[in-house]
């Protein structure tokens, strides 16, 4: 059995928006109708977003590291939203997995927001229906589109790549691949909700730098014959190799 | 959460409705089993006809809930699942039984009794369903409790036998006294369960923690943004949006109005006959059941606000 799922690269994420922006717009201009939005250009702008790029701070001053998490519908595997639904709006696809609304059916009740632990559901204000990710399910299978750009608009926007997407019950796709060998985790498993969406975490690395990445030698400095230090330091040691007997204490042997 | 007053009405107005029901009727079976005098039909008729008024009065507060009213229809659908289907179902079947085993006692039908019965079962199971809305969300801990459903219970009980003593008072005085004693003792319990529920809440630990939520292990972990400025969904309607002190206040204002004060007033209600004095013990212990439901709501903290703890 298929079940779609995001996969999203915390390690590389650099909150730049993108996602939620490129979901708005593709959202915003579906079938299903507008997602409302209330004094965008005013005082107290607010409005019902599917995605949504929030900002921790890990750590103590000054050892901090700025995390930013985008989040959305996990599509749960054991979505707690779907069986409290009075109406049987919200469902679970057999076929894919993905936790969609019926927007024809939905009362409004709100009883599935508070079923689900991660606030993943928002209420159109103006609709008066809930709304929630979809995986773009009208983007993803749409053959009008080149197949490269079958994916969520979240994931195509991504200038990073952080976003990965595909099928987490085969075992070799991508984002198993990735979930696998890089330690994707499951948001809050304390509720065995089993979120599709998975996280794959920050990771503790160095960056190699060489010295003349940072002081380049060809500097246009040098032509002006005010070296600046690194250059001086080089010529010092060249000098020092060429004569051994003036090389300076403790190189000595 | 935030408090909406469509579900506190609406859940307040059937506890009534329910426990004025199951009241009026233990009153017309003791007669019928030769336990006690037989009440005037005209107590039992208006005991049912003002249970079907409190319940239809629940029942229009809770299309105030929906975003889309006319669509109510299909909540009965997903019964199967959802508990607030089931008490989609189990509402009008109470309505409708209490208002059957009316007319037949009125009408001094034998099917009185077998009918009552039946409003005696919908009442149950409505009473189960609204508890179990709250009881099975269970990342919301303060309700994922039986106390839920048992101070649901005998909340509604308690507040409809102090209407029917209200009531007895005008149509039947010879059970004046006996309903009082129902109610006072009945309103001590529910205080017990309620200072139980308290207690129990005030000393949860959350399962989740911003920890779990993001899935970083530090232990210093910091909400900078939300992902929006102006506010959202999440942030109107998983909040009290009242201060701590506010709840403390509305904390106190229903253990003094729902419980010692209705009881003081329906003892001397009950032993000076002042209806009056009754009429004032209902409506003490009905505002403090609209503070209580308030007060639970506001309470419980969904897990989803580990998310939306920072604005900017």
């Amino acid at each position: 059995m298929t079940q779609l799922a995001l996969v999203i690269d915390l390690n590389v994420c650099v909150g730049c928006h993108a996602c939620v922006t490129s979901c708005k717009e593709w959202n915003t201009s579906g079938v299903a109708g507008f997602l409302t939005d209330e004094n965008p250009y005013d005082k107290d702008p607010t409005g019902t977003f599917f995605n949504r790029v929030q900002t921790y701070e890990v750590g103590e001053f000054p050892c901090t590291e700025t995390v930013h998490f985008p989040k959305s519908c996990l599509h749960c595997e054991d979505p707690p939203c779907v069986p409290v639904c009075p109406t049987g709006a919200s469902y679970k696809r057999k076929e894919d997995g993905i936790v969609l609304v019926d927007y024809d059916k939905c009362i409004g009740c709100k009883y599935c927001a508070w079923a689900c632990p991660y606030g993943a559901r928002e209420i159109d204000e103006k609709q008066q229906v809930m709304k929630k990710c979809t995986l773009c399910v009208d983007r993803i299978y749409d053959q009008s589109i080149p197949e490269d750009r079958r994916k969520p608009a979240c994931v195509v926007a991504c200038p990073t790549s952080a976003r990965l997407f595909g099928d987490i019950h085969d075992a070799d796709s991508e984002v198993s691949r990735a979930i696998r060998d890089r330690g994707g985790y499951a948001l809050m498993p304390e509720w065995g909700t089993e979120p599709a969406n998975h996280y794959l975490p920050r990771r503790k690395g160095t960056v190699p730098v060489a010295e003349d990445q940072v002081n380049r030698i060809d500097t246009p400095l040098g032509v002006d014959n005010r070296v600046p230090g690194t250059l001086a330091a080089l010529i010092a040691e060249a000098q020092a190799a060429a004569d051994p007997l003036s090389a300076p204490a403790g190189g000595g042997r | 959460m935030h408090p909406a007053f469509s579900v506190i009405f609406l859940t307040t107005l059937i506890g009534v409705a329910q426990g004025l029901f199951l009241a009026v009727f233990s009153i017309d079976l003791l007669a019928t089993l030769g336990l006690s005098e037989r009440p005037m039909p005209s107590f039992v008729l208006a005991g049912c006809v003002m249970s079907v008024l409190f319940a239809a009065l629940g029942l229009f507060a809770s299309f105030w809930h929906l975003g889309r009213p006319e669509r109510a229809w299909r909540a009965a659908t997903m019964w199967r699942t959802s508990w607030l289907s089931r008490e989609v179902i189990a509402l009008p079947a109470f309505l409708l039984s209490v208002a059957a085993y009316g007319f037949a006692h009125a009408s001094g039908s034998v099917w009185s009794i077998p009918l009552g019965w039946l409003a005696v079962v919908a009442c149950i199971a409505l009473f189960v369903c609204t508890g179990m809305i709250y009881a099975c969300l269970r990342f919301l801990q303060e309700w994922a409790s039986p106390l839920t459903l048992v101070n649901y219970f005998l909340l509604g009980c308690a507040s409809g036998c102090t209407f029917a003593t209200l009531l007895a008072s005008l149509l039947e005085p010879a059970y004046t006294e006996d309903l009082a004693t129902w109610a006072i003792g009945l309103t001590t319990v529910a205080l017990v369960v309620r200072a139980a529920m308290l207690a129990r809440n005030a000393r949860l630990r959350p399962k989740s923690t911003v920890q779990s939520a993001i899935g970083v292990k530090h232990p210093k972990v910091v909400q900078k943004s939300q992902g929006a400025v102006g506010g959202s969904f999440n942030t109107r309607e998983f909040s009290p949006g009242r201060s701590r002190s506010f709840l403390r206040s509305v904390k106190w204002v229903f253990l003094v109005l729902a419980f010692p004060v209705p009881a003081v007033l329906l003892w001397i209600g009950a032993t000076g006959d002042a209806a009056l004095v009754l009429a004032l013990a209902f409506v003490v212990q009905y505002v403090g059941l609209l503070a209580e439901r308030w007060f639970f709501f506001a309470q419980a903290n969904h897990p989803q606000n580990l998310y939306y703890q920072t604005i900017s």
